[in-house]
């Protein structure tokens, strides 16, 4: 300063002008930031043809993932809804005392039926006043001989094939049942109108009179813990991998996007704008993919309205996430995006002649990576051996415990794939490239395959969780299906015999037994000891023991029974038991006198059709008091010859003739959990979609990888590579880290299964076949991937490449 | 440069006047250095001597006598030959290869014919400079590469020459 | 009509990419150790030409003879075979495979063509120490200058022994004193092994390392020796 002008005189000094390159004031920081990001998502969307590819590439990933996070959250509300709507129209009270007989009251006689192995939910109604209680969905009663539908029903009773259906059901339809009144779109349901059902009242357990359809409020029904424990682990296994591959779809056209900011840096955008622009990219993928995602969604519940899942269906409606879980979806997902770009930047200094990674990546430790699969280790073991007593898993425990372990993978992988990949040495020429190329970004290389291993290793452990807790849900019924198919038995208001008789002229019928089952009490009333007492032909009886002979009038005393220790006791000849004692409280037995006979004989136990070993008496209908006959409860045992076409439902349609309220029984030979194949069944089709979205991924990337180096192979093939020696290398490229991967998951997988089985105190075994089995579909997903990536690869290799005028 | 291999090809689009000569060589190439009428008609009767050229007739009237002036089948034979042959590389070659360009272009003859077998003799000096150079000490490669490089700059010339024919010819045939 | 001892080729190659014609009837020939200059302004077809020389592309019609055997009835597993054992390839920037160290690169044409491992990295030093670039050996071409890169590149070119080299402006993207050394390293080594050498190249500094030179313009060829 060389002038110095008196204060006095001194213009009120002016702010000096801002110049463009000085260092702007705070106030327009967040429209810097708002610039910034815009600016990003200009380049998002107006990159060109590339660009577009890439927007669009990046919204079908995320959008997949947000769908699939979107249809988790809403399967719950789904099971609610469902639940609701059964427990709306429930006709059997349990634990609640029948209501009498009043103008308030319906009968209802549960008359559900198989058809096709289709379950069909069936009533009759018979109301018994004008203020009966109407089921939810129906409008008014049906007359007798009429009947309301559900739609399903409808169809399938309009379809050729149904014949057998239409025959068993031959009432006509008045009306379908409403939407309210089912619990899925694809249920097959009728309520037929009834007349008499009274006299059903005490003999058939599937008849019940209610005064309404609404059943008491159900404490939401606790899932059985291991049960619990296995949703859980299916949910985090096929998430996790979602979460892997939303994060990889963010990054598709990650190499051009950094060049792309070197040149913005060329032309004066410092580093960090640089990043907020790559956010704001990032950030319109995400978004677009939100879209997406909602668009799938909606389409696939609408779908869902018309497809029918493990028997289960649910209406569109059902499906609504979660408000909550939507919210965090739509939060949560643009900002994972962003941050896993800023993370990927993180590694990467963006200048203005070009992107450069920082120099040489610190070598990777190894001690943090250990400690995240350890420290998931550490939240499950206290948990072990608790499955069978009370059961109660912290779902908190066993979910972080789970994620812990398995993002151990993903954190393990990189140095796993850098330790051995560092390693690997000589080798064809085709290995030589793919191990050095490896070496060089065993990073990339790593994270391409974490979403596989992820999914694999979850999978392989909740494989070993299911064969183990397989013996436990898998109950053997014991039913001997070479004696016996179905088994039914028949209201007292038909003759047995007639019923018999009908069944064996029915076609496909080989032979049918009659077994008549009922007590002998040492008193008439209340009596302290009892024994079981069956009756039937000569033929029936050696169906339920081993007899020396037999003739009509005999009676037989079984012996050697584990839990009947009464019969030897009574079978003195001239005892005189009581057949149908009655009971306090209960209903009036028969109550008929009978003496057991002077030539009494023994017979050996044996197990009957279904499963049963009887002890007791066992009489001929001629030894046994006419006044006794009716109170026999006759279970009929069919022996079907299965090769004639639809001889289940042949025999249904004889039954349903003879009494629509017989009750026929399809024989099995075992009889697993439903829910808990609905949730294999769920694994197995999740996994699926998780590795072909994987795969999916895997192939994007490796396409770009190649397009930035067509010049490369264009003058690799100059010199004369053979096109074999590329593809193997690029097979190799891909084959070498999923091989890791594989083989990391599969020890995870093993330790995982291993973990929860002891959690539920099941035996520990492997089950290789499934071990090799998921390893195998994520090896073929590489081959796919593979076998997909060479016609580019050859398309690229072509000499054009070398083209630079 | 040969001013009379100049007014031959100035001759070889139809006959014309000493004076005419003159001011079409001014208005061409002449831009710094104007022809002198001596120097046209020495060497006019130079070319006369050698056959190369013909009295195509004589005006009289007031002021000196006017020829006009008419190439021979040898004159144009001679320009011919002497378009094709390619200077002998040195520096500041340009004004007779503009010169020779020009009058192809004029004579409608391929002008990058002219370049290619100028570049070609270029070519011949720089191989025997860059031998050379490669066999001497660092003072001879010094040297050679002062010439290289003077050399290469004709050829570069001679490059954005030929690439601009099309508007050279344009210009000149105006 | 084949110009006695020639031991490449080519009569009136004609290669359209789409409506531009990249050569037409364009005429090449070269003998065994001489090195040939193919010049030309950008977009004349310089580089089409030494594609189809080399049966890197196929032309749309004409002969390509190489040794007495006419390329065209080549397959194209017969012709990479032939690009693997008797020609040679430099580019202007180098393109190295950059996950490979500098004598692996130089070493891949011999490992292509079956050599063991450890035979071929020895006789790829050797070429490196002639091209004065042995100490890179274990480098990554991104570790290496431009003219060093290129160096390499020479060195992997000449590996196999080539009987043709061909260089598509193998100095188009370095210095002038870079690439002299480059141009004087490539000449030396391709005349001591008696190879032929197609320099496609606009820069006549750079041509002044060729016996003689053809120019390319507009898809035709000319062989200037043949024109004086």
């Amino acid at each position: 300063m060389t002038a110095r002008p008196s204060p006095a005189a001194a213009p009120p000094a002016a702010p000096p002008e801002p110049t463009a390159w000085e260092p702007q004031a705070e106030a327009p920081r967040l429209r810097q930031w708002s610039r910034d990001l815009a600016m990003g998502t200009k380049f998002a969307f107006t990159g060109g043809r590339e660009g577009w590819v890439r927007v669009l590439l990046t919204g079908v990933g995320v959008g997949l993932g947000v769908a699939l996070l979107l249809l988790t959250t809403a399967i719950p509300s789904a099971m609610q809804a469902r639940s609701d709507r059964e427990n709306a129209r429930t006709d059997m009270q349990f634990g609640t005392t029948e209501p009498a007989k009043s103008d308030k009251t319906a009968l209802v006689a549960n008359v559900d039926t198989e058809f096709h192995g289709l379950d069909v939910r069936g009533r009759q109604l018979e109301p018994e006043g004008i203020r009966a209680p109407l089921p939810p969905g129906v409008q008014k009663f049906p007359a007798p001989g009429e009947m309301v539908v559900s739609p399903a029903l409808k169809s399938l009773l309009e379809s050729k094939d149904s014949r057998l259906l239409r025959e068993r059901l031959p009432y006509r339809v008045t009306g379908t049942i409403g939407e309210s009144g089912l619990i899925g779109s694809a249920e097959l349901a009728y309520y037929a109108g009834a007349q008499g059902l009274a006299k059903y009242k005490d003999d058939v357990s599937g008849v019940t009179r209610i005064d309404t359809f609404q059943g008491e409020p159900q404490p939401s029904e606790e899932l059985d813990p291991v049960l619990l424990l296995l949703v859980l682990t299916v949910f985090v296994v096929l998430l996790m991998p979602v979460g892997v591959f939303i994060a990889a779809a963010v990054r598709f056209g990650g190499e051009r996007r950094d060049r792309r900011l070197a040149a913005l840096r060329l032309v004066g955008a410092d580093g960090r704008m640089t990043r907020r622009i790559a956010a704001g990219e990032a950030l319109s993928g995400a978004l677009v993919g939100l879209v997406f995602g909602t668009g799938f969604f909606l389409i696939g519940r609408q779908a869902a309205g018309s497809a029918e899942l493990f028997d289960i269906s649910v209406f569109p409606s059902y499906l609504n996430p979660t408000p909550v879980l939507a919210v965090l979806i739509a939060v949560a997902v643009p900002a994972a995006a962003v941050a896993v770009t800023l993370l990927a930047l993180r590694g990467v200094v963006i200048e203005p002649l070009g992107v450069v990674r920082t120099a040489r990546p610190a070598r990777r430790r190894l001690w943090w990576r250990l400690l995240l699969p350890l420290g998931g280790l550490g939240l499950l073991a206290p948990m072990i051996g608790k499955g069978n007593d009370n059961g109660d898993f912290n779902e908190y425990m066993v979910t972080s415990g789970v994620i812990l372990l398995l993002v151990g993978i993903t954190a393990l992988l990189p140095w796993i794939v850098e330790a051995v990949v560092a390693r690997l040495n000589s080798g064809s020429v085709s290995w030589q490239l793919a191990v050095r190329r490896l070496q060089l970004s065993s990073g990339t290389a790593a994270r391409m395959v974490n979403g596989i291993a992820v999914a694999v290793a979850g999978a392989i452990a909740l494989q070993m969780l299911f064969a183990g807790v397989q013996s436990d849900y898998t109950k053997s019924t014991g039913q001997d299906l070479s004696r016996a198919e179905i088994q039914m038995s028949v209201p007292h208001t038909v003759s047995v015999d007639d019923a018999r008789q009908k069944l064996v002229d029915t076609r496909g019928v080989l032979d049918a037994v009659v077994l008549s089952d009922s007590t002998l009490g040492v008193r008439g009333k209340d009596p302290d000891t009892s024994v079981m007492l069956t009756v039937g032909s000569c033929a029936a009886l050696r169906e339920a023991a081993k007899l020396p002979s037999c003739r009509e009038g005999d009676a037989f005393a079984v012996q050697g029974v584990e839990y009947d220790e009464a019969t030897p006791e009574l079978a003195e000849p001239g005892r005189k038991l009581f057949v149908d004692p009655s009971y306090e409280g209960d209903d009036q037995g028969a109550e008929v006198p009978w003496t057991v006979p002077r030539d009494v004989k023994k017979a050996e136990p044996r197990k009957d059709p279904s499963g049963w070993e009887r002890g007791g008496f066992l009489i001929t209908p001629s030894a046994l008091p006419a006044a006794a006959a009716s109170a026999a409860d006759a279970q009929i045992y069919l022996k079907l010859d299965l090769t004639v076409p639809d001889v289940r439902d042949l025999v249904r349609n004889t039954a349903a003739e003879i009494d629509p309220l017989t009750n026929p029984t399809t024989y099995t030979s075992s009889e697993r959990s439903e829910r808990f194949d609905s949730i294999r069944t769920g694994l197995f089709a999740g996994a699926a979609c998780v590795l072909a979205l994987i795969g999916a991924s895997l192939l994007v990337s490796q396409l770009e990888q190649l397009r930035e180096r067509k010049k490369l192979l264009s003058a690799l093939v100059a010199f004369g590579t053979r096109r074999r020696t590329l593809s193997l290398s690029v097979l190799w490229q891909t084959a070498i880290p999923v091989a890791l991967g594989l083989v990391l998951a599969s020890v995870v997988g093993l330790t995982l299964g291993v973990v929860l089985l002891k959690m539920t105190d099941t035996a520990v075994a492997v089950d290789w076949p499934s071990v090799l089995a998921m390893t195998g579909i994520g090896a073929a997903v590489v081959l796919v991937v593979t076998a997909l990536s060479v016609p580019p690869l050859l398309r690229l290799m072509r000499p054009d490449g070398l083209r630079t005028e | 440069m040969s001013i009379g291999h100049t007014l031959l090809g100035l001759l070889e689009s139809g006959p014309r006047h000493g004076y005419d000569l003159k001011r079409a060589f001014d208005e061409k190439f002449g831009h710094d250095r104007p022809l002198h009428y001596g120097q046209v008609y020495s060497t006019m009767s130079r070319l006369l001597k050698n056959g190369l050229v013909e009295v195509d007739g004589i005006e009289s009237g007031e002021g000196p006598e006017r020829k006009r002036y008419a190439i021979t089948e040898a004159g144009v034979t001679d320009v011919q030959r002497w378009l094709a042959t390619p200077e002998k590389p040195e520096p500041y070659l340009q004004s007779v290869l503009y010169t020779k360009v020009v009058l192809a272009l004029l004579t409608h003859r391929d002008a990058s014919d002219i370049l290619d077998t100028q570049r070609s003799e270029h070519l011949r000096m720089m191989r025997i400079l860059t031998d050379r150079k490669r066999k001497g000490d660092l003072a001879d490669q010094l040297i050679c590469d002062h010439a290289l490089f003077h050399l290469e700059a004709d050829l570069r010339w001679l490059e954005l020459t030929a690439a601009r024919l099309g508007k050279l010819a344009e210009a000149v045939t105006r | 009509m084949t110009p006695a001892g020639s031991l490449l080729v080519a009569h009136d190659l004609r290669k359209a990419y789409g409506p531009t014609h990249a050569l037409d009837g364009a005429e090449f020939s070269i003998h065994p150790g001489e090195v040939v200059a193919v010049m030309g302004p950008s977009g004349s077809g310089k580089s089409t030409l030494l594609h189809c020389l080399a049966g890197i592309v196929t032309p749309d019609s004409g002969s390509i003879t190489y040794n007495g055997h006419e390329m065209a009835t080549m397959n194209d597993s017969r012709r990479s075979a032939l690009r693997r054992s008797e020609f040679g390839f430099v580019f202007q920037f180098g393109q190295l495979v950059p996950e490979l160290t500098c004598v692996e690169n130089v070493a891949l044409p011999l490992r292509l063509n079956g050599t063991s491992r450890k035979e071929a990295e020895r006789t790829a030093l050797s070429w490196m120490e002639r091209l004065e670039v042995d100490d890179l050996s274990g480098k990554r071409p991104g570790e290496v200058s431009g003219g060093q890169g290129q160096r390499v590149a020479v060195a992997r070119s000449l590996v196999t022994s080539p009987r043709v080299l061909f260089a598509d402006e193998p100095t188009g993207a370095l210095d002038s004193l870079n690439g002299e050394r480059v141009m004087e390293l490539l000449t030396d080594a391709a005349r001591s092994a008696n190879a032929a050498v197609v320099l496609v190249t606009h820069e006549t500094r750079v041509a002044a390392y060729s016996d003689r030179e053809i120019v390319v313009r507009d898809g035709k060829s000319r062989d200037m020796e043949r024109v004086v």
